[in-house]
């Protein structure tokens, strides 16, 4: 008994000590493939070689010894797919408590069961931006992930050198929470506006306070009493300070140039503007304040600040010089970004070149990541996905996805049923006809029990 | 004074021919029709082969003839070398014209109170100016079934094309009453029922949907008796289901629903279409004995469980054909109709197979809906709904490039492609001079 106890005390502790342990790095040598790099064109026969989750070589015969080869001859070779703006993986996604909750941080929520992560990865993403929802002005931090499908440790799916991202919304969706649902400010898009520079002034003045006291610390004798710390207020200091990239969801052109002005006004280059529809209004200004737009490829009219968008969008902003990237915000889409990549070739006839670049190098610049993944080259990370034909095609079918050189979708050997958890909750399997389309307002419903329908029908 | 007076009227005269135009610039295309011939193109005909270099002559609003050497007469010409006509594709299932914007309950025109009013028809509600109708049709996607939504017997729902003033001028030829078959399935992923409540939810629901069924059995036996009764419009309604009048769309879904409605359709001597069967293809051999045809989609969808492998959605369609089912497309969208062709493309590429995923958008979709004698191929006498595309129209990098529809040739705008001709050079652009 003794004995008993003292293993599940061990086993405790075990459990309690946060993982430091490495994630897998994989070898692998992928041979013959039409490789699709995105940076330095297309490559045809081309083999690529990973080392120790590192794009070792690329180029034609190449050899390694104690490497797993491939044959992908006939296949298309493209970089993993990034999604910059995604709530898969994740328990929860709005705080939505405040029109300001910058101290909530999304990591704290990951969710490595989630089969979700598996269906991306069976659509060739390897790397999403799990963020916090739409209810607040300003939201959470947000966690970029690797999809390592296959873990119980949530930090084993962190991108742990990625950059620190915050989540921004603006128009409908906060308005409705705080102003429509709590009668607190905001309920207008010049509220939104308020809240986001009020948080910021108040941010100047909690870094002054701190400057003060540090520079009255050097005083000879000094005693000064520290400030309160108030993780909130430091998080918007870093965002002044350019050390973390807003992601905004937003839609209506006024509303995103009312950001870039006020983004402006505090010397803040870091945002990127997310959804975005009518971001082809303020294309020019887009291209010349910020780090671009992470748009649907053709969703709209499921809400009114969306009945006015176009499905060109990514055509105009991708013309007009905009960084355009298309993200998923959906479980569902998540699955086939290729595909809604492949959209904008049908409205605005971009070349596969742009296309593709919508859902690998450019989500890699939005996310602070570029540098590292989004692309075929020599030292970048092994996030790589084999198509059995061009991956823009409606016929494409993704056949293996790599992460960090690693194999974690093989449509051939995979097992159907994927789950590494199964609900003890659950008598029977529940059958779902479809996953709630909105995951960017999942979690507020408590706030509108009274509205006597579904707010939550169709509101990104 | 007189000087002034002349100065006026020299002034007016030199305005006039500017005060003759109207305030505007520009001018509207409207679709027109007349005689066309397409010429020049790659045929696609679904029923009947693909001819190669080939014309069709659209005249009277129907195909006037078709083949490699057909005059062009007095025919407007358009030229289609390289290019591809198909005939109009269907969408099996849409909310498009029923509702404008998503969340706002005033444009909801789908969804009545109640559970029993199949006599709701959707024909009526179907906004002919809706801004998604025109975003739709120039993707090729030219007939739609507009449906009902909601309760168990939520309403009747119409075919329509994408082009006219009025619902009637829309209107293709085929209505069905829709049944919600009672479901043992979630909604959705936000549906917190408990195990035994869903059960007991879809228990309840059988035993309504049986009393419901018997009185309106009676009521179309009394009506066939000549009895004199009191005005029941919801009976009424599906007295003609009863009668064989009208199908009945049994929306179905989850796999042990799909042989319960087998079941419950089995004695009874209806038109019965299913819709939905998200799950048939754990059951494909049952409905292919039943010999009840398909509505299925979208394709684009998470499987329904957890634990079945991640292209189950886009196999069912496939795996459906493949078991004898005829089977029809749909999007269950509204505003995003126009991706119906896209949920062929992966229904085609996960085991449909390109050919039968075409016919899962025409030809079988003509024939489940009773008009196969005007619509859902390129043949002579067949009305004149067809497309002119670059390519595989299921391929996103093909350009659609003439939509014809009952003869009419609609234009290749609408306020999506508007917002690009003004907004790909805005002007100003970031400065203002």
């Amino acid at each position: 008994m003794k004995k008993f106890t003292s293993i599940i005390a061990a086993l405790l502790v075990l459990g309690s000590m946060p993982s430091m342990a490495q994630t897998q790095k994989g070898s692998i040598l992928i041979k013959n493939a039409t490789v699709i790099t995105i940076t330095n064109g297309t490559l045809e026969d081309t083999d690529v070689l990973v080392e120790n989750g590192i794009i070792k070589k690329v180029g034609k015969n190449l050899s390694a010894s104690n490497v797993q080869t491939i044959d992908a001859t006939g296949k298309f070779l493209m970089p993993g797919i990034i999604d910059a703006h995604s709530h898969v993986g994740l328990d929860a996604v709005n705080e939505a408590t405040s029109p300001i909750t910058s101290e909530v941080k999304m990591e704290d929520v990951v969710n490595p069961y989630d089969v979700g992560i598996y269906r991306a990865l069976a659509g060739g993403v390897t790397i999403s931006h799990a963020m916090h929802g739409s209810a607040n002005a300003i939201g959470g931090q947000n966690i970029t992930l690797k999809h390592r499908f296959g873990t119980s440790n949530p930090q084993d799916l962190f991108m742990q050198d990625a950059a620190r991202t915050i989540k921004f919304a603006l128009g409908e969706n906060p308005t409705r929470v705080h102003g429509r649902g709590n009668n607190n400010q905001p309920r207008t898009r010049m509220g939104v506006e308020a809240v986001i520079r009020n948080g910021f002034n108040e941010a100047i003045q909690y870094k002054k306070t701190w400057e003060d006291y540090n520079a009255a610390l050097k005083k000879k004798g000094a005693t000064p009493i520290p400030p309160k710390f108030d993780t909130r207020l430091q998080t918007l200091v870093d965002i002044l300070d350019g050390k973390i990239i807003i992601h905004c969801h937003s839609y209506r052109a006024d509303e995103i140039y009312m950001l870039i002005n006020v983004c402006r006004e505090f010397n803040i280059t870091n945002i990127v503007f997310s959804h975005v529809n009518e971001g082809f209004k303020v294309a020019p200004e887009l291209a010349e304040y910020t780090m671009g737009a992470s748009i649907f490829a053709d969703w709209w009219a499921y809400k009114f600040e969306v009945y006015y968008s176009t499905a060109y969008n990514a055509a105009i902003l991708t013309k007009n010089g905009v960084v355009t990237s298309i993200n998923s915000d959906s479980g569902e889409l998540i699955r086939h970004l290729y595909h809604e990549a492949g959209k904008a070739q049908r409205y605005g006839e971009l070349t596969d070149d742009q296309t593709l670049a919508l859902i690998t190098i450019n989500p890699a610049k939005q996310l602070g990541i570029a540098d590292k993944v989004g692309s075929i080259e020599e030292g970048k990370q092994g996030d790589l996905v084999i198509f059995n034909e061009h991956p823009l095609s409606v016929y494409a079918i993704p056949q293996m996805t790599f992460v960090d050189g690693v194999k974690y979708f093989d449509i051939n050997t995979d097992a159907n049923d994927m789950r590494i958890k199964v609900s003890a909750t659950d008598a029977v399997e529940p059958i779902f006809l479809k996953e709630h389309d909105e995951r960017c307002m999942h979690g507020v419903d408590f706030f509108f029990t009274n509205f006597g329908r579904n707010l939550f029908e169709h509101s990104h | 004074m007189m000087k002034f007076r002349a100065i006026l009227y020299t002034v007016a005269l030199a305005l006039s021919p500017i005060l003759a135009q109207a305030q505007f610039d520009g001018e509207f295309i409207k679709p027109r029709n007349g005689r066309f011939l397409l010429q020049n193109a790659t045929i696609v005909t679904v029923t009947k082969g693909t001819i190669q270099n080939g014309s069709v002559l659209i005249a009277n609003g129907r195909i006037e003839a078709v083949g490699t050497n057909v005059a062009a007469g007095d025919a407007e010409v358009i030229d289609c070398s390289g290019q591809f006509i198909y005939p109009g594709m269907f969408d099996g299932g849409s909310q498009l014209g029923l509702v404008e914007v998503g969340s706002l309950a005033e444009t909801q025109d789908y969804a009545e109170i109640g559970q029993v009013t199949p006599n709701m028809q959707a024909l009526v509600a179907v906004n002919p100016n809706s801004i998604a109708i025109p975003v739709t049709r120039v993707s090729g996607v030219t007939t739609i079934l507009a449906t009902p939504s909601g309760g168990m017997f939520p309403g009747t729902a119409a075919l329509i094309n994408l082009n006219g003033y009025t619902p009637d001028q829309m209107y293709a030829g085929f209505k069905g009453v829709i049944l919600n078959f009672p479901s043992s399935a979630r909604r959705s992923t936000w549906d917190r029922r408990s195990d035994e409540d869903v059960k007991k939810d879809a228990e309840k629901a059988q035993k309504n949907l049986n009393d419901i069924w018997e009185r309106a059995t009676t009521y179309h036996q009394l009506v066939s008796a000549k009895a004199a009764l009191p005005y029941y419009p919801e009976m009424e309604q599906l007295a003609k289901v009863v009668s064989g009048e009208l199908p009945l769309l049994v929306e179905v879904n989850a796999a042990s629903d799909i042989e319960l409605a087998i079941k419950w359709l089995e004695n009874k001597e209806i038109k019965a279409i299913l819709t939905g069967v998200a799950e048939g293809w754990r059951v494909a051999d049952k409905i292919a004995a039943a010999n009840l045809p398909v509505i299925t989609g979208p394709m684009l969808a998470i499987p329904t469980r957890q634990s079945d492998r991640f292209d189950a959605s886009y196999t069912n369609p496939g795996k459906m054909a493949k078991a004898g089912v005829k089977v029809v497309i749909r999007s269950n969208d509204s505003e995003n109709t126009r991706n119906l062709p896209f949920n062929a493309g992966f229904a085609a590429a996960y085991g449909m197979g390109k050919e039968e995923a075409l016919k899962a958008v025409t030809i079988n979709s003509a024939e489940v809906f009773g008009v196969a004698d005007r619509l859902g191929s390129i043949e002579v006498g067949k009305d004149a709904t067809l497309f002119v595309s670059t390519g595989d129209p299921f391929e996103t990098r093909s350009q659609i490039r003439h939509v014809f529809i009952d003869g009419f040739r609609v234009p290749m705008s609408n306020r999506h492609i508007r917002f690009y001709q003004e907004f790909l050079e805005r002007s100003p652009g970031l400065e203002k001079n």
